[in-house]
């Protein structure tokens, strides 16, 4: 794994063009018939999806549709919810994410995920990073400084943050905060990233270092976003997919390539919402 | 522009003024009273042969040397015993069962129950079962050991208060980066919930170094140094009652016994809060 050019040194603009170049147009992630239910709610139903290797998948869509929701049953987070049932298919690689028998502690290590709100662990930058790897089995202190430094320069924090790599995590920007989230999950080498909002919580400045860092990361990682900000999708995604509350519960109105979804919608759902007459 | 108003020109704000601040100084009159009193008659007596001779003539003479190691011992039983239970329970009740949980309501309801028990209920308690049913006798372990379920109560509630406060996020982010929940709760819940531990800590100690009815009918009267923890031994709180209700001419003892013990509690309590501040909770890096 050869480590990206910091961040300081990739033109956006640059980036932008290269948009597909390195997205696989083969699935990664196969999702059939998939619903959720909190109790007697639904929250969404019914949705298939195929999400493509190294590519950003938008999820777009109001609040309380269930975009959230599914993002967290990709990793089974939803285990952690009482009350909480999905049913359906998903397969990810070679993988049975619903079965029983699936180890969930090593799909989670290869689908990380990075929250709306930044959330470091309350110790140091360097034991925020060190701590996952460590629980993976990742001892020698040589390996463990690479792997550290590797993951702190994807995400362009290596030069602001080396000299203090033992002061709180806490103490960090936002901005910083959400890169070293992302740095964390980078460190267990995983093959996809979940991003819940990644910047909605973050100042213009710092969501937008954090979106040139998401395209960056581009055919390295399967990366799927749920965002509210319309023009980010456009920006950064490579395919897109609408929910909508319908009857109750969120459904998936349309997906496609993200030129399809925002320039030639077909649903007229799709077509108010991507014009900005809904939602 | 707002014009500023003295808030005390209104009779009522006057009243409330007088209520708040009289009720305050009331309390800390009380305890300046207190402390200074027995400053005042105890400190003259304070000395090193004091803190380690044995006592003479019931306690009127000689010093509380063998007294103050029955405390340490008893209060270390009753922590060797309540630490573990109580972070075990806490654990069970914060991480493993829900607010719905059948169990974990009755558990929960048992133990505010049991806090509000009267120590002497305790003392009959461990008169009956460890000294009798056990066969431990008057003896510093079934002191320690009734104590334990003394503190218990308040530890465990205070220590589950101090995991649930822990934000939800530290827990949904290391699921998501695949930690197992026995990682994420010695590494990082544990650490997170010490600050609750140690209230609890000190409450409980706090309770149980002070407690005189509880010790009466289980750790007994004997003011020999103690050889084993099967022996009986005096407690520096039943000392101070001895001292005081039965033995004349024992109140300049008891007077220097009581800040010895006022001493210790401030102490413990000066431990906790540095330990929560600098020592245990160092581990975690908050700003």
């Amino acid at each position: 794994m050869t480590p990206l050019k910091p961040l300081a040194g990739l033109d956006p603009q640059h980036l932008l063009n290269k948009k597909s170049t390195y997205c696989n147009p083969h699935s990664f992630v196969d999702v059939d018939r998939l619903s959720l239910h909190y109790g007697e709610k639904s929250a969404f139903r019914d949705v298939t999806l195929s999400i493509n290797k190294g590519c950003i998948t938008a999820l777009v869509g109001p609040s309380g549709c269930g975009k959230t929701s599914f993002l967290t049953c990709l990793n089974r987070l939803t285990d952690l919810t009482a009350g909480c049932h999905v049913s359906g298919r998903i397969m990810i690689g070679t993988i049975d994410v619903l079965a029983h028998g699936t180890n969930v502690i090593q799909l989670r290590r290869r689908i990380g995920m990075i929250f709306q709100k930044p959330n470091p662990f309350p110790l140091s930058i360097r034991r925020n990073l060190e701590f996952p790897l460590r629980e993976h089995g990742m001892r020698d202190r040589a390996q463990l400084g690479t792997a550290i430094e590797t993951s702190l320069r994807d995400v362009g924090l290596w030069d602001e943050v080396k000299d203090r790599l033992d002061s709180p995590a806490l103490a960090l920007s936002g901005g910083q905060q959400q890169r070293l989230c992302i740095a964390r999950s980078l460190a267990l080498s995983p093959e996809m990233l979940l991003m819940d909002e990644p910047c909605s919580a973050l100042d213009p400045l710092s969501s937008g270092v954090v979106e040139d860092l998401i395209i960056s990361l581009r055919g390295r990682y399967t990366i799927l976003i749920v965002t509210h900000n319309l023009a980010q999708a456009r920006r950064i995604s490579d395919y897109a997919a609408l929910f909508w509350v319908q009857n109750g519960a969120g459904q998936l109105v349309e997906a496609g390539p993200a030129t399809q979804i925002f320039e030639e919608p077909r649903d007229p759902l799709t077509i108010a919402y991507v014009n900005g007459m809904r939602g | 522009m707002i014009k500023t108003v003295s808030r005390l020109q209104n009779p009522r704000e006057w009243l409330a003024f007088i209520f708040v601040w009289g009720t305050a100084g009331f309390v800390t009159a009380t305890f300046c009273w207190l402390l200074g009193d027995i400053l005042w008659h105890g400190l003259s007596h304070i000395s090193w042969t004091f803190l380690t001779a044995p006592p003479e003539n019931a306690g009127r003479r000689g010093g509380i040397g063998p007294i103050l190691v029955s405390t340490a011992l008893i209060l270390g039983v009753c922590l060797a015993v309540s630490l573990p239970i109580g972070i075990g329970t806490a654990v069970l009740l914060a991480e493993f069962t829900s607010n719905q949980n059948l169990f974990g309501r009755m558990t929960r309801r048992s133990l505010d129950v049991l806090a509000g028990v009267p120590s002497i209920v305790f003392g009959l308690f461990g008169n009956v079962f460890f000294c009798k049913t056990l066969g431990l006798g008057f003896s510093i372990l079934s002191g320690g050991l009734t104590l334990a379920c003394m503190v218990l109560p308040i530890l465990i509630r205070s220590t589950e208060e101090g995991f649930r406060a822990v934000p939800a996020s530290y827990r949904l982010s290391a699921a998501a980066l695949g930690l197992s929940h026995t990682t994420t709760l010695v590494h990082l819940l544990l650490p997170a919930a010490i600050p609750g531990l140690l209230v609890g800590l000190v409450l409980g100690v706090g309770r149980a170094i002070a407690e005189t009815a509880a010790l009466i009918f289980t750790s007994g009267y004997v003011d020999r140094m103690p050889e084993s923890l099967l022996d009986s031994g005096r407690a520096l709180s039943i000392h101070i009652f001895d001292l005081s209700m039965n033995v004349s001419g024992g109140d300049a003892n008891a007077y220097a016994s009581a800040l010895v013990l006022v001493v210790l509690l401030l102490l413990i309590n000066g431990t906790a809060s540095w330990l929560a501040t600098y020592g245990l909770h160092r581990k975690i890096v908050t700003v």
